[in-house]
Formats: C-alpha cells, sequence, structure tokens
C-alpha cells in the first residue's frame, strides 16, 4: 500500500485515494484535431518502466485532483503538486 | 493416560513440569506440560506416526521444531473452531486441547490409501496434467476419488465463534525475528531512543538460543534471551511482540503482522481478538529472521525418526524430549558433533556420527578423541523401517554423493539431518533485495547493495553465536544513528560460547542408486527422481519446475526443501546455483488466516449498507431488499397470499390506475452553483443548458470521452446560479468525481462548485393518474395545475407540512412528482404522504414495478448504457446540440462510431404467453443447439401487467430498421427460448400524452 504525500492532506494511505491515469493533456479544442490525434489523446499511453507522471484523486479526503510523479518500478515519489503544477500553498486555500 | 516415555527425567527450560496438561490425539488420551508445543508433548509419549503425506499416503512424523515443519500436520480443535493444517511444531498445548491427524481413511495405522504408494511408479510427476486433462470427462469421474485421498484437512463448516482485529502502528524501526540478533539490534536501537518494535512468531524471544545449549556472559542463552526481553519490554520507546509474525514487506516501508493472541489458551478470553492483523508503517527494519536448517535427501527418508538435527536438538533443549532411544547422526557440517554431545548427556545413544565430509574437522577430532564413533566421508543411504525408522543404512561416498563402498546397517530409531541451513531471506526477497549465492555456506544470502533494509545474524549467514549479537548490535545502533538518534558507536558486545559449524559443503541428495523414493518436499511428496524427470520433461526452469512438480507449494512453501530441489535442477542443468536462481518469495511469510486479514469487517461492517430515511419502514412493511450502489432499496413488498409477481404487478397497476409511492433517495444529487455553473453544464451534457429558465428542469445526458453514454439524470434550474443535477444511484460518486477533475484539471477557470448532497435529501416520488389530486391534498399551499407546475416545473412550499423542493418529472410515464425533503424529515414525509395516499388508493412500490414501468416506456438505465452505447445507438441523437461542444462529443464522429453494424436500442415483445428468458441472445432460427449469428441480445426484461405480455429491451444490430421482425429470443444456458417480435423501444404512450396531462 502506497503512502501517497496529497498536496493538501500530506502523506496518506493509498486506500484514501482513487487512481485517475496519466497526467495526459486534453486538446483544448477537441473538434479541431483530427481523428488521429484525438484517438491517440483517447487510447494511446506510455507504459514506462521509471518515472511516471500521474493523476490521483483524494476521495476520501479533501476531494482535489493532484498530479503525482511516480517510478513505476520501485514506487519512489518524486513529486506531488497540483494539476497547475503549483504546490499547495503553505497556509491552505 | 499415559506416562510420558521419552521425556527426561530433568530438564526442558521452556516447560513447567509443575503443571501437567492433558489433551487426546486422535483416539488417545495423552499427557504434556504447560510450554509444550503439540509436536513435543507427541514426541514426549512416544507418538511417531502422526499423519500420511499429501499423495502417496506414506506414514510421516515429525521433522522439524517450527514454522519450517512440513509432515505433522493437524486438525486442531473442534466444531467451529477446528482448524485444519496446524502445524504441530507451532501449536502450543492448552487443556483438552483435541489434535487429530489428517489426510489417512479410514484409520492413521491402516490407510487404504496408501495402496496409492504401491502403485506409485504410475504416479509420477506430471500425473494429473498428463491423465486427466487430456479427457476432461475422466477427470469427472476421477475428480471426487481424488479429492478424498488427496488434500490437506477440512475446515469447519459452521460460522467463526472468535473475533478479530486489525491494528495500524508506526515506528523508527522494526525488527523481525528475536533470536540473539534480533535482540541485540533491538537492545541497541531501543538504548538509543529510537522507538523501536520487535516481533517474533515464538511464545518466547531467543530464536536459536532456545534449541541449543549456549553460554552467553555466563548464563544460559534462553535466560539472556530472557533478561533481554525485560530490558526491552522496560523501555517505553519499545515494544515487543511474541506470537507474531512479520508476514510481509510492501511498497513505502509497510509491513503487516499477524499477532496470535488466543490460539493457545484453553479458554480464550471473549473479551481480546484471537488474532490480530498489525499493519505497520516503519522508518527503517531489519531482518533478524534466522536460518532455517535442510536435510539431505536419502533412500526413505521420509520415515518417521528422520528428523532435522537442530529439531533433535531442540526438543531435549526446550522441552526435554528425546526424540529416540538410540541415534545415527548425518551431516555435512560440525553441528552434529555438538548434537552428540548434548543427545549423550540426556542419555541418549549416539550410535554414529556419519560426517559427508572426507576431511576430518577439528570438532570431529575432538568427538573421536571423546569416544565417539565418527565415520567420515560417509553418508546415511537409506532409512529401513515403515511406521518408524529401525536402521540406518551407511555407506562411504564419493565427492558427487553417489555410493561408493559397502553398505552397513547401524540399528537406530532416530536420524538425524542436517544438510546446512538456508538463511531465512523471505522479508529481504520480498522487499525486493536481491540473493548471492555462498559457496562455503551452499546458500543464498542477502545481497545488501540495493536492499532497503538490512539483514542480521543467521538471515545474513552469520552462524556464529558471537558475530550474530556483534552485527546485530552494530547494526540496530547505526540505524538508531540514521534516523536522529545518538547509538554508542562501539556498543558492548556480550560474549558467547563458540557453536562452529566449520565448512558446510554442498551435499542435496545421496545417490543410492536404488529404486527407493528420497525425498525433498515432504509436504508434497517431491523426490529427487521428480526433479530429474521434469528436466527431463524440459521443465528446466525454477518456475516450471516448481507448478509441475508442485516442489515448494503448501502449508510451508518449501521451507526445507525448495533450495535443495532447486539445486538438484542446477545439477541437472549443470549449472551454477545463481544462474538456476530462485522462485519468488511472496507474502505471507507462513499461512494466516483470512480471518486475521478481515478483522473486523464482517457482516454489516464488512459490507456497509446505505440506508434511507424510510428504511424501517420498507422493512416493516415487507420489503424484499436489493443492493444499489451501496444502498439497501425495495425490490418489492412482499404480501401476504400474493406471489412476487402477483404483487409486483399490483405495484405496477396501482401506478398505471391510481397512484404510487416509491423512495428514490438514493438517486445521486450534486448541488452545483457559480457564475459558470450553466456554461459549466452545457460543457458536460450534450443537450443544451444555459437557455433553461430558473424553476424549470431538463433531462441531461453526459458522455464519457470516448462518446459512449457515462450517466444521465434530470436537473432543475433552482436559480440563476445554482442548480440541482440528479445522477444514476450507482454513478452518484464518479460522476461527481468526473465533474471535480473537470473543473479542477481541464477547465480551471471555471467558477463552478460542486457539493455532493445525496445524503442531505430524502426523495419520494408519487405517480400516477391520482398523483396531482394527492399533491394537492398535501400541500395546500402550491399551486399544482399544470399551468403553475408544467412537466419539468418546480415549486418550493409545504409538503405534508414539510418544507420541500417538488419536480414534476416521471420515470414510469404517468403524472409524477419527486418531493425532496430534508433527509431528517423524510419518515414525516413518507408517513403523510401515506397518510393523505388512503384517499387516493395509493401503493408503494419497489425497485421491480419501477423497473417495469421505465421498461415499458423504453428508458435507458445502465443494462441498455452498458459503456458501449452512444447517444445514436440509445436514439438519443437529436438530443445532441449542434451549437456546441461538449465531453465525449469529437468521439461522436469517428469512423467506428458512425460506421452502419451498430447495436441500437429497440423493443422486444414476446407472442402470447411466452416468457422471454434473461440475458437472451436474439436469432432468426429456434433451434437452440443451431450455430447461428447472434442479431442482440436482450438487457432488461419483465412481465408488463399493463399489456398483458412479457416484453423487453434489447441491443440488436441496426435494430431500428428491423421493427416489425419475428425472432427468436434464445438462452441455450437455460435451456429457454421465445418466439418475439421487433418494436420500437416505447411501448406505452409513446406520444408522452399521460405524463404531460
Amino acid at each position: 500500500m502506497l503512502l501517497i504525500p496529497c498536496p493538501w492532506c500530506g502523506p496518506r494511505d493509498e486506500t484514501e485515494f482513487v487512481y485517475g491515469e496519466a497526467a495526459v493533456e486534453r486538446p483544448v479544442d477537441p473538434l479541431a484535431t483530427t481523428d488521429q490525434e484525438w484517438t491517440d489523446y483517447l487510447y494511446f499511453r506510455d507504459n514506462p518502466k521509471g518515472a511516471h507522471t500521474e493523476r490521483w484523486f483524494h476521495r476520501a479526503g479533501c476531494h482535489q485532483w493532484f498530479v503525482l510523479e511516480r517510478d513505476t518500478v520501485t514506487h519512489a515519489i518524486a513529486a506531488a503538486y497540483l494539476p497547475g503544477g503549483a504546490p499547495a500553498p503553505e497556509d491552505g486555500v | 493416560m499415559s506416562r510420558q516415555v521419552w521425556r527426561t527425567d530433568a530438564g526442558g527450560h521452556g516447560i513447567d513440569r509443575g503443571r501437567a496438561i492433558s489433551f487426546n490425539f486422535n483416539e488417545y488420551r495423552l499427557a504434556g506440560y504447560a510450554g509444550d508445543t503439540v509436536a513435543s508433548a507427541l514426541l514426549a509419549n512416544g507418538v511417531r506416526l502422526v499423519g500420511r503425506s499429501f499423495k502417496y499416503h506414506r506414514p510421516r512424523g515429525i521433522f522439524g521444531i517450527g514454522a519450517e515443519e512440513p509432515n505433522a500436520l493437524l486438525q486442531i480443535g473442534q466444531g467451529a473452531r477446528r482448524e485444519p493444517n496446524t502445524k504441530a511444531t507451532v501449536q502450543e498445548l492448552y487443556d483438552g486441547l483435541v489434535a487429530a491427524s489428517q489426510n489417512h481413511w479410514p484409520s492413521l495405522s491402516y490407510d487404504l490409501g496408501a495402496l496409492v504408494g504401491v502403485a506409485s511408479p504410475l504416479f509420477p510427476a506430471g500425473f494429473y496434467y498428463k491423465t486427466f486433462i487430456a479427457s476432461p470427462k475422466r477427470w469427472l469421474w476421477y475428480e471426487k476419488h481424488i479429492r478424498r485421498m488427496a488434500g490437506l484437512g477440512e475446515p469447519p463448516d459452521e460460522a467463526d465463534p472468535d473475533h478479530y482485529a486489525h491494528r495500524n502502528a508506526h515506528c523508527d524501526l522494526l525488527i523481525a525475528g528475536g533470536g540473539p540478533a534480533g535482540l541485540a539490534a533491538a537492545l541497541a536501537a531501543g538504548e538509543a531512543g529510537a522507538r523501536v518494535m520487535l516481533a517474533d512468531e515464538n511464545p518466547a524471544f531467543g530464536g536459536q538460543l532456545l534449541l541449543a545449549l549456549q553460554q552467553i556472559d555466563g548464563s544460559d542463552g534462553h535466560g539472556w534471551a530472557e533478561a533481554a526481553r525485560k530490558r526491552l519490554a522496560a523501555m517505553p520507546n519499545v515494544r515487543v511482540l511474541t506470537r507474531t509474525t512479520v508476514a510481509g514487506v510492501y511498497e513505502h516501508d509497510l509491513f503487516t503482522m499477524v499477532e496470535r493472541i488466543g490460539d493457545h489458551l484453553a479458554a480464550p478470553d471473549p473479551n481480546a481478538p484471537r488474532q490480530r492483523f498489525w499493519t505497520v508503517r516503519a522508518k527503517d527494519a531489519v531482518f533478524a529472521t534466522g536460518a532455517i536448517e535442510r536435510a539431505i535427501a536419502f533412500a526413505n527418508n521420509d520415515r518417521p525418526g528422520v528428523m532435522l538435527m537442530s529439531a533433535v536438538r531442540g526438543y531435549l533443549a526446550r522441552y526435554g524430549v528425546l526424540a529416540g532411544r538410540t541415534a545415527v547422526l548425518f551431516a555435512n557440517n560440525d553441528s552434529a558433533y555438538a548434537a552428540a554431545r548434548e543427545l549423550t548427556a540426556a542419555g541418549l545413544r549416539v550410535e554414529a556420527v556419519v560426517d559427508s565430509r572426507k576431511d576430518e574437522s577439528p570438532a570431529a577430532a575432538q568427538a573421536r578423541a571423546e569416544g565417539l564413533h565418527v565415520l567420515l566421508g560417509h553418508a546415511v543411504v537409506g532409512a529401513r523401517g515403515m511406521r518408524g525408522v529401525r536402521a540406518a543404512e551407511v555407506a562411504a561416498i564419493d565427492a558427487k554423493g553417489a555410493v561408493s563402498g559397502a553398505v552397513r546397517v547401524l540399528a537406530c530409531d532416530l536420524i538425524a539431518v542436517s544438510g546446512g541451513w538456508n538463511p531465512a531471506v523471505h522479508l529481504h526477497a520480498q522487499s525486493r533485495g536481491s540473493l548471492l549465492f555462498r559457496e562455503d555456506l551452499a546458500a543464498f544470502v542477502p545481497n545488501t547493495e540495493g536492499a532497503p533494509y538490512r539483514s542480521v545474524g543467521a538471515a545474513a549467514g552469520v552462524y556464529d553465536l558471537g558475530e550474530c549479537l556483534r552485527q546485530g548490535m552494530a547494526v540496530g545502533a547505526d540505524a538508531a544513528r540514521a534516523l536522529g538518534f545518538e547509538a554508542a558507536a562501539e556498543p558492548k558486545t556480550p560474549d558467547a560460547t563458540v557453536d562452529p559449524v566449520g565448512d558446510v559443503p554442498a551435499l542435496w541428495a545421496v545417490k543410492s542408486g536404488t529404486r527407493a523414493k528420497a525425498f525433498v518436499d515432504l509436504q508434497n511428496d517431491v523426490t529427487v527422481a521428480d526433479v530429474a524427470l521434469a528436466h527431463r520433461e524440459n521443465y528446466a526452469s525454477v518456475e516450471h519446475l516448481k507448478r509441475y512438480t508442485t516442489l515448494g507449494m503448501g502449508t510451508d512453501q518449501g521451507k526445507t526443501s525448495n533450495i535443495a530441489g532447486l539445486a538438484l535442477l542446477a545439477e541437472r542443468r549443470g549449472e551454477p546455483m545463481p544462474a538456476v536462481s530462485t522462485t519468488t518469495f511472496r507474502p505471507p511469510y507462513t499461512p494466516f488466516t483470512f480471518n486475521a486479514m478481515v478483522g473486523g469487517h464482517t457482516g454489516e461492517i464488512g459490507h456497509s449498507v446505505r440506508r434511507t430515511a424510510a428504511h424501517d419502514w420498507h422493512a416493516a412493511n415487507g420489503a424484499v431488499w436489493t443492493d444499489a450502489g451501496g444502498w439497501a432499496r425495495p425490490m418489492y413488498y412482499a404480501t401476504e397470499g400474493l406471489s412476487p409477481q402477483q404483487r409486483i404487478d399490483q405495484e405496477v397497476l396501482a401506478v398505471r390506475n391510481a397512484v404510487g409511492l416509491v423512495d428514490v433517495s438514493t438517486l445521486g444529487k450534486l448541488d452545483i452553483q457559480g457564475p459558470d455553473a450553466a456554461e459549466f453544464l452545457d460543457r458536460v451534457y450534450i443537450n443544451n443548458w444555459s437557455n433553461l429558465k430558473a424553476g424549470r428542469g431538463r433531462y441531461g445526458v453526459m458522455l464519457r470521452e470516448d462518446g459512449r453514454v457515462f450517466d444521465d439524470g434530470v436537473t432543475m434550474r433552482l436559480g440563476e446560479d445554482h442548480f440541482h443535477m440528479t445522477t444514476t444511484t450507482n454513478h452518484s460518486g464518479t460522476v461527481f468525481q468526473f465533474l471535480e477533475y473537470l473543473l479542477q484539471v481541464v477547465w480551471p477557470d471555471l467558477r463552478v462548485l460542486v457539493t455532493p448532497v445525496t445524503e442531505q435529501w430524502f426523495a419520494a416520488a408519487i405517480s400516477g393518474p391520482n398523483a396531482r389530486a394527492l399533491l394537492a391534498d398535501l400541500a395546500p399551499d402550491i399551486d399544482v395545475s399544470n399551468e403553475a407546475l408544467p412537466m419539468m416545473g418546480m415549486a418550493e412550499g409545504l409538503v405534508a407540512s414539510i418544507a420541500a423542493r417538488v419536480f414534476r418529472l416521471s420515470f414510469s410515464g404517468e403524472i409524477a412528482y419527486e418531493v425532496n425533503v430534508d433527509a431528517d424529515y423524510g419518515m414525516a414525509l413518507w408517513n403523510g404522504i401515506l397518510a393523505a395516499g388512503a384517499a387516493h388508493d395509493l401503493k408503494v412500490y419497489g425497485t421491480e414495478a419501477m423497473g417495469t414501468l421505465r421498461i415499458e416506456k423504453g428508458h435507458f438505465t445502465h443494462a441498455e448504457a452498458d459503456g458501449r452505447t452512444t447517444p445514436d445507438d440509445l436514439g438519443l441523437s437529436r438530443m445532441v446540440s449542434a451549437k456546441k461542444d461538449c465531453i465525449g462529443k469529437r468521439s461522436l464522429s469517428l469512423p467506428a462510431l458512425t460506421a452502419p453494424g451498430r447495436k441500437q436500442l429497440v423493443g422486444v415483445v414476446a407472442a402470447a404467453g411466452e416468457t422471454i428468458p434473461v440475458g437472451a441472445q436474439l436469432a432468426a432460427n429456434d433451434d437452440l443447439d443451431a450455430v447461428q449469428e447472434s442479431l442482440g441480445h436482450t438487457t432488461s426484461q419483465a412481465y408488463s401487467a399493463t399489456l398483458g405480455r412479457h416484453i423487453a429491451l434489447a441491443l440488436v444490430t441496426d435494430g431500428r430498421r428491423l421493427h416489425g421482425r419475428k425472432l427468436y429470443a434464445l438462452s441455450p444456458v437455460m435451456g429457454a427460448r421465445a418466439a418475439v417480435e421487433i418494436v420500437p423501444p416505447c411501448f406505452y404512450d409513446p406520444d408522452g400524452g399521460r405524463q404531460r396531462g
């Protein structure tokens, strides 16, 4: 069971979280994408052995989505930050 | 009661001779002492035959002394507390304990299954695969006979009367194993101030010190261990746990432990758990798990009376039990000489020490000088005797372990074997540490490089007691320092007697050239020949060998056998051990009960039930329950004298002809507020929302990004910036999570707040032609006219004198109102509606009637929106707004979603008197056995009392073009069929006049 450092709540057990998926960017204007671009976004994901950037949702906690950088081999967590890339403000919202 | 004939007159530091205990083994009543295990008590009583082997039903005795035991598996306890496959070597004795051997029929001494052993050339490795898998029908016939003969014990068939607990803990340093090295590490780290947890699977600390006569600081080893335990227990920062096994190592320094609290008690404390499952986050860990002695295979080495050397020594030292009268000791190391000295002093006659090494070690020379009969360069090549050893066959061997001289027979009733030790690297390997093979020990040891945790003592391949203590102290102090505590640089190490084991040159099996079985794995009846056979048949990787022969499986997981089996495979392959490697070490280290894992999460705590405010009323009025998204919902209300279908019909007809009442509190509810709320809904739903007036509602459908229908429901606009969204019961959590994802990740610029409010509201729907009149009675202040409160309108006011929001919407196709009140007033509302409803022929209805009503109307649910269907598949393409984008819209124009041949929603109506089978396939031919194309499948079906027919919704390839087509609904698994016609999905009032009326 991972110990996940929620940027808002601090380290919490994995059972409190829901895994989202790889932190891919949604196209800003989907209707302007080609079929190839759109299906790449929908279906194609890297499956790296090593560093992986992914999104988690703290379901049994603060209800916030955040980004986690996790090593898929060792589970070592390099960083956790807000979806836009910023760290959580130290004094909360 | 019997006399304990094999108990020594004195000694045995682990037992209390003042407290005699009686227990039952099979039909015998036997005596033991407090502190005994079942195994030590059985041996004390001279019981040697304790079970039959798994496959060949060969007689088996006690082989080891701890968790490594492969043979002595017993059923302990009776009735609901009967537990199979308990190791007699681990189970502590208590007064009145009932033990029974397992895997024999009709009795232990006379086992018909042993005929399998006689016929054993017919039962080689891979026998099941070869014989039965090729012919499944033959397997069906054989299976019940094989299951009676094989298998290990019987589980209890009653509910467990005990309770179990979970506990979470944090510490600086977790130390697994309380032998000399573990105790030393705990002392060093504990004295430095670190929060230490020290766990040992035994009832006493000491590990190897409990089993051999060794001196530390001038006192007995076990006494030193007990003093160390007391010192640790007195430290406020240290927690010592006996009878506690560190079972698993997981990510991010998580460890699981199982503590046995009541297993050793005759009368377990009813207020204490029987076992406790610990989940520990430790900043660091030290594995002091010791080493497990291994045997050397020779012909008939499974006879009762062949035992591990350390076990024979341990039964004497700890329990005062002699495992035999006359012994032959067989080893490839010096431990046999210390053993010989201890056993001789206790009155056992040592016939000979058979040392496989050619060169005389100093220990051997000294033993010979003391008058011991030592045979160098020899091996025990076979055991004689059926239900117990009667003699050892001994011969000189060559460097490859093959017999090279004449066989001589030494009469004895005990053959103690030591083939060296395997460090218990299980936890190290679970933590992804790698292993190194040390030729001098002929054993795998932990590779410290890259390992997250350190191993100390015998677990690290250190067999010398003094060195174990020194290393434990040093590592414990170092770990504490690394965690920021001040620890002595050179902690004082106790003085210890040296108990040398000398060189341990590999010897895995003696090659006697006979056809008698020489076992590698006693528990799984895997022989040296089986390993060779597997290799011949090209099962030459360790993982294949394991699965083909079952080597290393079972309750002992090959603790005494695995490495030997792999070494024999390496010999066959002509490769060194590291090239062959090992199978994967997985948790748990030793088996534990599911109950411990489950803990208190049983019954309703394990599967918590969500209850609406009217739950108790439903229960008191015959509700037959179904589970929907964790909620208990009434399926229907059982009524005296009516079959379930009759009652459901009554509920359906009440809605169609009068008025029905249903609890819809379980629907997901989200409160959505903010200046951009309407814009947000435009982006989420396929239809348009910004043009919706405040005080009105709209039916919405949302998609996944891949264009498949995700969820639907009615959302009301309470004010310009305020919406009340409903979701399906099952998706309330995932819709909320998805909306939060969109707001936090995709469109963080939108000013919208979403709050889940499902539990805050109680909701009841009244539906049917009398619903308006009923609502008028309930809410005199609300104008219920069609003009003031039309379809998709809403009103706020008092209903049954309770502040309510009334939404006019319809799932049933009749005039219907959904009344929402504060959940705390739910029961009051429910009672108010019931009281007023009597004058309007009101009946309550459940999910079955609700389902029937919606099928009649052709409304889809998750059975149709199954994660594959698009809006067009469900006939909703006109709902998709062309004026705006929304989640998933881009996918709708992908070729796969627009191509012909997609399954579309249709209605299916059965011919009069026919029943559509559940989950039927639709096909052109009515032959259940015919191989034919499926044109589609039914998704929901019901008997429609309204129409007097069985009807269904179905997903059918190009189904909208097939309206009017006659097909067959087939269920080959149920052997059922019905003649049906494909029709549009709405069976009842297709233009919707009734619900708008």
